[in-house]
């Protein structure tokens, strides 16, 4: 596959990430929108959105079918770079609950070979309550490894302990700047320190604004940093510069 | 055919009122009686309408009454129009002599606001003439009972059909048209349109097209005349500005001409121009004239008030943008007045004819231009008027994505057999060379998505039987097209409501509530922070935030906004104008009918550079503060300028020149970056020659449509048409945005993994003809090839002034979205330092 091996291209330099201190844990923000943390060798990714276009043509609407594909290349290509011995997908993996059944064999087939050798955890998430079926790895609702917890949705909280080093997605944070009376949106991962929420992964994933009132659920308002994805590094911003949609 | 041929009742009916029938209109109806389809071009104020509906009420009346309890009668007239206002608008004119002569007929309106049960009733008991508009068609024919509603149909009435063909709604209503015709043998059509470039377009739009290279053209009658109009361009005292689209410097004269006229009507070509000439009229406003503002983002209540005012004779002027172009009688104007250039002959034409409505006086127009190169374009309209020339664009070949709906809409009314549906298709003009094979993709789209990778047969739209017709698999399909159908996406809307201020009381939340004032383009918004201010139906708002699908504003304490810059009606310089600002440019024998201060820029330009040839291409480089820019001028409008400036940079960049960004306007584009391009021209490093090479059009466009938000916003349109994505409708969007998947996100992957899908090529060909202009581009390239003067110079020539003054004005394209990103960042970094 042509693609792929593209993909493999960008990523045999060792890759580059931002890092930041959650919890006492050094952590890599990588712009393809993974999260890295090296002491345990662990990548973190979220919302993959898998069979996301067949879940639509289901009701009618014909989307590309190629979403997955792309997804995984994508994925693929990261996986090689950091080559991690645990893998945790922080729920959405699959756009719905019969996602998994669904899965075309090739990209079964090119899952599962990401799979050999790792330690792999689906975290469920409220797309895919359920345990993938026909594929390995082991299904939780959360998990913890030291100070730090992956779980799907944030706690609607701020300033708990609950929510000290929790790792989440869920809420395809993007985030808008504004400049030179042009603005520009990408996705992002956001964070005020404590707690971390990353970007959606898959290909039709879209964002939603960190200025809506989702987020004033897990952070003090305008209270956090965001991380935009670009092409080849991150951008950092503070809460106060962005605008919304 | 002779009156006296007429009915009794008409000829009394025309004699209690004083008239003669007039020869077009008997004309028509001897057309008519031989079975032909028939073109009839008539000035406004000729008695056209009329016109189109006597051969139907001659015959209608001729049936006589229906006798009480015999079968109904299907439908014998329909009447389209593009405006449901206009359609509502006739039937109450056309109730007045159907009345007067007791005539059998039975006459009713379909509309998108018709009430369910009417609508339900017509099908069931339909009147004798039906006025409605393309969509509205659309829906009939997909509905299994089109067949016997349309079964004994005579004739079909297309209304302001120069107007109609020009957009997708024009293929739409083609197919409605081809399918009209098989269900009922012997149909007839008349077109109603102003004065054309082309007569025979329209006229083979209205008929049926043979399998041949012949062109089959419907019968013509053309009414000559009316009184030339009386047109001049404002002579203004004031001092003409080099560049800017306001016509600030001429508000006093303007409102002068409005003091000496009973009604005047004042176009202009954006909403934000209407916004701005209102409210300075306003602030010049001693004598407080009733003055009003008419544009298309304003609440439906509001411009339902300027419209019944103006009717009611109680208004002295109007401001309006296209939204008020077209059809309906707007009363006794004595005076258009049409601020800004007038972009196309025919469209100038078009706006002068709504003063004065009867035909055999002058209509009365000035011109006031806004600044220097658009007293060029004014002067060319107006030579152009003089000599009767018109400019309409030449008839479209019919979209993809039209087609695709159109498709499902025929299989949700009927088990459809793709080879016979095919040559209906092509039987009209506007789709009589689509070929087979793309025939079959978009059927094949329709179905299950139309991919390479076939996965979506289980889920499939439309099903193939053994007997070879395809059908909907379920009929949730048919409620789906029903949601879908038309051609028109509006640009996502936010309503805007007026709230109080949260700047008042700091700690308390945006008020509720308030009075909603219009709809605005979501995209404008999101340019906005808030506190921003901008004008909007004639007052400073202050944006306050985003709730749901609406904006949140309230009234700003200041005088100077930052005014909203709408696209809305932004149309490019027609190519017939270019031609001839530039031929009157290379002329200087032309330039005694211009003032004073054009002539001597001019003559300026001709001493201290040189002026653009009729034909070539003129280059000017020279340095200014650092920066060497590049200035040429091919007057081929402001998106075939976007697009070659893109392309042009790019290829700089290449070529190691070091280009930083450009700006474009209709008559020029301005390149300019960090190295001398004057030496690097001169010396042959670069050669202008392989710079402008048709080849541009190849690699490197491709690479930009992969950026281009222009590119992704008409994928959006096509994949809305063709049924790929849903239409957001009013009340959807509580859902949340993130819910609905982005069309940009689709555009990417269908992009990255089937570049040849069908969307894609429907989307290309809109971009061709539509925001990117590439095919004037094209003409463009392949005239200046071999013709490019450049001309080095120490400093900015005369012509390039205007060019220049729009930077930072306009839009500067060519930067990289993550060089903004970085230096928005940097920014943000240094602030921390300090």
């Amino acid at each position: 596959m042509s693609v792929l091996t593209s993909h493999l291209r960008n990523y045999t330099a060792a890759p580059v990430c931002h890092d930041i201190p959650i919890n006492g844990q050094l952590l890599g923000l990588h712009d393809s929108g993974v999260l890295w943390w090296p002491d345990e060798n662990t990548l973190v990714v979220s919302d993959l959105h898998l069979e996301k276009a067949s879940s639509y043509a289901r009701r009618g609407v014909m989307l590309p079918p190629y979403d997955t594909g792309a997804t995984l290349e994508k994925l693929a290509g990261v996986m090689d770079a950091f080559d991690p011995a645990r893998v945790i997908c922080l729920g959405d993996s699959f756009h719905d609950a019969k996602g998994s059944d669904r899965l075309p064999a090739p990209y079964r087939a090119m899952l599962t070979t990401l799979q050999l050798g790792r330690e792999w955890i689906w975290v469920t998430g409220n797309h895919d309550p359920v345990a993938p079926v026909r594929l390995c790895g082991e299904t939780v609702d959360e998990v913890s490894f030291g100070p730090l917890t992956f779980r799907h949705e944030p706690i609607e909280k701020i300033g708990s302990q609950e929510t000290l080093g929790e790792i989440c997605g869920h809420l395809h944070p993007a985030a808008r700047v504004r400049r030179f009376g042009r603005s520009i949106r990408r996705s992002c991962f956001a964070t005020d320190g404590t707690r971390l929420v990353l970007p959606a992964f898959g290909a039709l994933t879209g964002g939603l604004n960190v200025t809506d009132e989702a987020y004033s659920m897990i952070f003090r308002r305008r209270q956090f940093s965001v991380f935009l994805l670009g092409n080849d590094r991150l951008f950092p911003f503070t809460a106060s510069r962005l605008v919304g949609d | 055919m002779d009156a006296a041929h007429l009915p009794d009742r008409f000829q009394s009916w025309f004699a209690s009122r004083g008239w003669t029938p007039r020869a077009h209109q008997l004309q028509l109806i001897d057309h008519l009686s031989q079975g032909h389809s028939t073109l009839l071009i008539a000035p406004t104020g000729a008695g056209k309408t009329l016109a189109g509906f006597l051969p139907s009420l001659v015959e209608l009346e001729r049936q006589g009454k229906r006798k009480p309890g015999a079968a109904g009668r299907g439908i014998h007239t329909l009447y389209i129009s593009p405006l449901k206002a206009l359609a509502v608008d006739i039937a109450r004119n056309l109730e007045a002599p159907v009345t007067e002569m007791d005539l059998p007929v039975r006459l009713e309106t379909r509309t998108g606001d018709t009430p369910s049960h009417k609508r339900q009733r017509q099908k069931l008991n339909p009147p004798d003439i039906l006025l409605t508009t393309p969509e509205q068609i659309a829906l009939l024919l997909s509905d299994p009972a089109s067949e016997r509603l349309f079964a004994s149909l005579r004739t079909v009435i297309l209304d302001e059909l120069h107007a109609l063909v020009t957009s997708k709604r024009g293929d739409l209503l083609a197919l409605g048209l081809a399918r009209l015709r098989r269900l009922a043998p012997g149909l007839r059509t008349i077109g109603l349109s102003a004065t054309v470039a082309e007569p025979d377009d329209l006229r083979a739009y209205l008929v049926d097209q043979p399998d041949t290279d012949e062109r089959a053209l419907a019968h013509l009658v053309q009414v000559s005349g009316g009184a030339q109009p009386d047109i001049t361009i404002l002579d203004s005292e004031e001092r003409l500005p080099w560049s800017g689209h306001s016509s600030r410097y001429a508000i006093g004269d303007i409102y002068g001409l409005i003091k000496k006229h009973n009604v005047s009507l004042l176009f202009v070509n954006t909403r934000s121009q209407a916004e701005m000439v209102f409210q300075e009229l306003w602030r010049i406003n001693d004598e407080t004239l009733p003055i009003a503002l008419h544009h298309g983002s304003l609440d439906v209540g509001q411009r339902r008030k300027v419209e019944a005012a103006m009717a009611a004779g109680s208004l002295r002027a109007v401001v309006a943008t296209s939204s008020l172009d077209m059809g309906i009688d707007w009363g006794d104007i004595d005076l258009v007045i049409n601020i800004g250039a007038p972009k196309g002959a025919s469209r100038l034409a078009q706006r002068i004819g709504r003063a004065n409505h009867r035909m055999d006086e002058p209509s009365r127009a000035v011109l006031v231009p806004a600044n220097r190169f658009e007293v060029l374009e004014c002067q060319a309209a107006l030579s152009a008027s003089r000599r009767g020339e018109q400019d309409t664009p030449p008839l479209r070949n019919g979209a993809l994505d039209v087609l695709a709906q159109h498709l499902l809409g025929l299989a949700c009314a009927d088990p459809l057999d793709a080879l016979a549906t095919y040559e209906e298709i092509r039987s009209s003009q506007t789709y009589r060379y689509l070929d087979w094979e793309i025939f079959e993709k978009v059927l094949d789209f329709v179905a299950t998505g139309g991919y390479a990778l076939k996965t979506y047969e289980q889920y499939a739209k439309l099903r193939k039987g053994k007997d070879g017709l395809w059908r909907i698999a379920h009929p949730k399909i048919a409620q789906q097209y029903r949601l879908n159908v038309g051609t028109i996406v509006e640009a996502p809307m936010l309503k805007v409501r007026l709230v109080k201020s949260k700047a008042d009381g700091r700690r308390t939340p945006v008020g509720r509530g308030g009075r909603m004032l219009g709809e605005i383009e979501e995209y404008f918004i999101e340019q906005l922070a808030p506190g921003d201010t901008f004008l909007f139906g004639g007052e400073v708002l202050r944006f306050e935030a985003i709730r749901e699908s609406e904006a949140y504003v309230s009234r700003a304490k200041t005088d100077n906004p930052m005014i909203p810059s709408y696209m809305g009606g932004k149309f490019p310089l027609s190519t017939y104008l270019a031609a001839s600002v530039r031929a009157m440019l290379a002329d200087p024998e032309s330039w005694k009918e211009l003032p004073d201060q054009v002539r001597d820029w001019l003559e300026i330009q001709r001493e201290k550079s040189v002026l653009p040839r009729k034909d070539g291409l003129l280059v000017e480089t020279f340095p200014r503060a650092n920066k060497h820019y590049m200035v040429c001028y091919p007057f081929e409008g402001r998106l075939a300028h976007q697009t070659l400036g893109m392309l042009l940079t790019k290829r700089l960049e290449r070529m190691g020149a070091q280009p930083m960004g450009f700006v474009a306007n209709d008559y020029a584009l301005a390149v300019w970056g960090l190295r001398d391009l004057s030496s690097l021209f001169s010396s042959g490093r670069i050669s202008l020659d392989e710079l402008f090479e048709q080849d541009i059009l190849g690699d490197d466009l491709d690479a930009w449509l992969a950026e281009s938000s222009l590119m992704k916003r008409t994928f959006r349109n096509c994949a809305v048409i063709a049924g790929l994505i849903e239409r957001r409708h009013p009340g959807q969007e509580k859902t949340g945005r993130q819910v609905t998947v982005s069309s940009d996100l689709i555009y990417d992957v269908l992009r990255a993994h089937e570049p040849d899908h069908i969307l894609l090529k429907a989307t290309w060909n809109d971009a061709a003809e539509g925001l990117l202009d590439i095919s004037r581009l094209g003409e463009l390239l392949a005239r200046i090839k071999g013709r490019i003067t450049h001309t080095g110079l120490s400093h900015v020539s005369p012509l390039a002034v205007p060019i220049l003054l729009e930077i930072g004005k306009e839009p500067v394209y060519g930067e990289a979205m993550d060089a903004i990103l970085e230096e928005a960042a940097q920014e943000l970094v240094l602030e921390a330092l300090e």
